[in-house]
């Protein structure tokens, strides 16, 4: 098919969506762009505003620091959003995110490994670009792995999956505490260096290839959007609608895990942000599509992070870190949720 | 033609289905009976491929469902479950849009649209198009899903107990649109039932389940006998035939109430049967 055919199809198709909607569907349609425009603009503002306030001494300075924070709030808030909302759909939970569920503490875990393994030298050998995609990818084949057995087995059971997820972070944190004592002194420090990375001090190279994986990831994303929309209907009317179920879920979570090493590796575990971003874009985009809801829910992980970030370093002068902040916040819309959703 | 040869499921270690064989007929409206846990969802749930049975083969036509890709079966047939809990926001338009799911994934093209048109009209739910599915009664969410099924255009369509959570007269009129969707739109339809004599009055065929066997299958005329009955449900239910209308009174064991057997009593004595009944 040529690629003016596929125009026209599409254009047909259009058309044809536009003169079988009501009134009250199109002013719905409306109302979520306007929405959408409307998030997207207070990304930009927030983006220039941590870019711009209160600089004092040299320019130029002070825009490279912030150009790399700014960038990386960036990654981190779009990663976040797009991975939670997605995860929570073929999770078939609003309180599931990839962190409640242990992903970002299996990063972690892997991290240690290699380093316990292989030893600072080789670690520091490597260059941070390599070193992240080795462990992005261990992440994304050990995740598969068990969050393909998880929910083989107990995708019925919301509540075994909650527990299963909180011990299964606890543990890998467990693990990773051990395997850290384990280290001598100078594996220890430099496992120290790299899993705590925050937003105030970014390594540009690491950035770069973050970026570039988040884009990836995200672009990855687009095609399996309207599948994703039949998933929410759930198992048995997915599969009755001829829905490739196994297939769109691993790819899914193929992408969601990579997702998850983007942010981790730049800003390390954010519990609840994922959980807060992800059901504030469901609140706020009144669609069921996932081609809204994921956009809507990567503007709000941005205004999230660049907003929170701007409130923390900016206002408060770093007298907390923005983890912190969201953790503090995350748990409590965490548990009120959990007490909403008890039915579940 | 829907054909089960030796199907056999466990959940772990409960056989639920016992080396089911099984045809059903095209053009007709069959309904499954059966006590709880006589296997009737779990084969329903076979037949349209959402489990996959430990042995046996399911053929729909020529098609295996167990070998045959998921998509042509979703041409093909049509499945309804009987807890359908979306937590999306859905109207009425979106929901039964997803019914062309199989033909255009996703990208409605205009027959599309002019199908899902259809389904709406004929379920005369034009009306709630816009409605969101939280704001319709049980009935009307049926009706939407039901719409649905419709829409994706397929010769099965497989209900999995309808009819629950609908008061008398929705649960009447539920039975009447798909009895009508039989007969004008020659579809064929498949219903898990709770109710006898919902299934007595508007199949063409019965299908008996018990402990994971088909005991007997046929017309509602054969299955409705108190001989029969008993051996499917282990209940003594009286039969009673009204206007040409196989009734089972099974609300009562071995009914009628009241001294002696209203067969032999003359009509009006059991209405003043029932009278005295009410009154005391």
């Amino acid at each position: 098919m040529t690629l003016l055919q596929s125009r026209s199809d599409r254009a047909t198709r259009a058309a044809a969506n536009l003169e079988h909607s009501s009134p009250e569907e199109r002013r719905r349609r409306r109302r979520v762009r306007l929405i959408l425009t409307v998030l997207g603009l207070a990304c930009l503002l927030a983006a220039v505003a941590y870019l711009t306030y209160d600089v004092r001494g040299s320019w130029d300075y002070a825009m490279d620091l912030r150009t790399r924070q700014v960038g990386s709030l960036l990654v981190v808030g779009a990663a976040v959003g797009a991975s939670s909302l997605v995860f929570q759909t073929i999770a078939g939970s609003r309180i599931l995110t990839p962190s409640v569920m242990g992903f970002d503490a299996l990063y972690l875990l892997v991290q240690t490994i290699i380093v316990f393994f292989f030893g600072s030298a080789t670690f520091l050998m490597m260059g941070v670009a390599e070193r992240f995609l080795i462990n992005a990818g261990a992440l994304v084949v050990f995740g598969m792995l068990l969050f393909r057995w998880l929910f083989g087995r107990n995708s019925r059971n919301l509540l075994v999956l909650v527990l299963v997820g909180i011990v299964i972070g606890s543990l890998f944190n467990s693990l990773t505490s051990l395997a850290s004592r384990v280290l001598s002194p100078n594996d220890f420090l430099t496992l120290q260096d790299v899993m705590f990375a925050t937003f105030n001090t970014v390594d540009g190279d690491l950035l770069w290839i973050v970026a570039v994986v988040c884009v990836v990831g995200l672009l990855a994303l687009v095609p399996l959007l309207r599948y994703l929309d039949v998933v929410d209907l759930g198992y048995d009317s997915a599969i009755a609608l001829g829905l490739p179920y196994h297939r769109v879920v691993t790819l899914t979570l193929a992408v969601v895990t990579l997702l998850v090493a983007v942010s981790t590796a730049l800003v390390g575990p954010m519990l609840f942000l994922g959980l807060i971003v992800a059901n504030l874009a469901r609140q706020v985009v009144p669609s069921h599509r996932h081609t809204d809801l994921v956009l809507g829910s990567v503007f709000v992980g941005i205004l999230a992070t660049v907003g929170g970030q701007f409130v923390v370093g900016h206002l408060m002068d770093n007298a907390t870190t923005l983890s912190v902040v969201v953790n503090l916040v995350g748990g409590i819309y965490f548990i009120l949720l959990l007490m909403r959703t008890v039915r579940l | 033609m829907i054909r089960v040869r030796d199907v056999t499921h466990r959940y772990d270690k409960q056989v639920v289905l016992d080396e089911v064989g099984l045809t059903l007929p095209v053009g007709q409206l069959t309904s499954i009976v059966g006590a709880n846990g006589a296997g009737k969802s779990t084969l329903l749930s076979v037949i349209s491929r959402l489990i996959r049975p430990e042995q046996g083969t399911v053929f729909i036509d020529d098609l295996d469902v167990g070998t045959a890709g998921a998509d042509a079966i979703s041409k093909r047939l049509a499945v309804l479950r009987q807890d359908n809990r979306i937590t999306a926001r859905l109207s009425v338009i979106d929901l039964v849009r997803f019914g062309r799911f199989p033909y255009s994934k996703g990208r409605l093209t205009p027959e599309d649209h002019v199908v899902v048109e259809e389904a709406l009209d004929y379920l005369d739910l034009q009306l709630f198009r816009d409605r969101y599915l939280d704001q319709l009664s049980g009935g009307q969410r049926q009706r939407a899903y039901i719409a649905m099924i419709l829409a994706q255009d397929t010769d099965y369509i497989l209900l999995d107990e309808p009819l629950n959570n609908l008061d008398m007269k929705h649960a009447s009129s539920m039975m009447t649109l798909l009895r009508r969707a039989a007969d004008e739109l020659g579809k064929t339809i498949v219903l898990v039932l709770h109710d006898i004599n919902f299934a007595s009055c508007f199949s063409d065929h019965i299908v008996a389940m018990r402990d994971g066997k088909v005991v007997v299958q046929g017309t509602p005329a054969e299955i409705m006998q108190r001989e029969t009955l008993r051996e499917v449900f282990d209940m003594d239910i009286h039969v009673q035939d009204l206007h040409g209308m196989r009734l089972g009174i099974f609300w009562t064991t071995g009914a009628p109430v009241g001294p002696g057997p209203v067969v032999a009593a003359p009509a009006d004595a059991s209405g003043a049967e029932l009278g005295t009944v009410s009154r005391a």
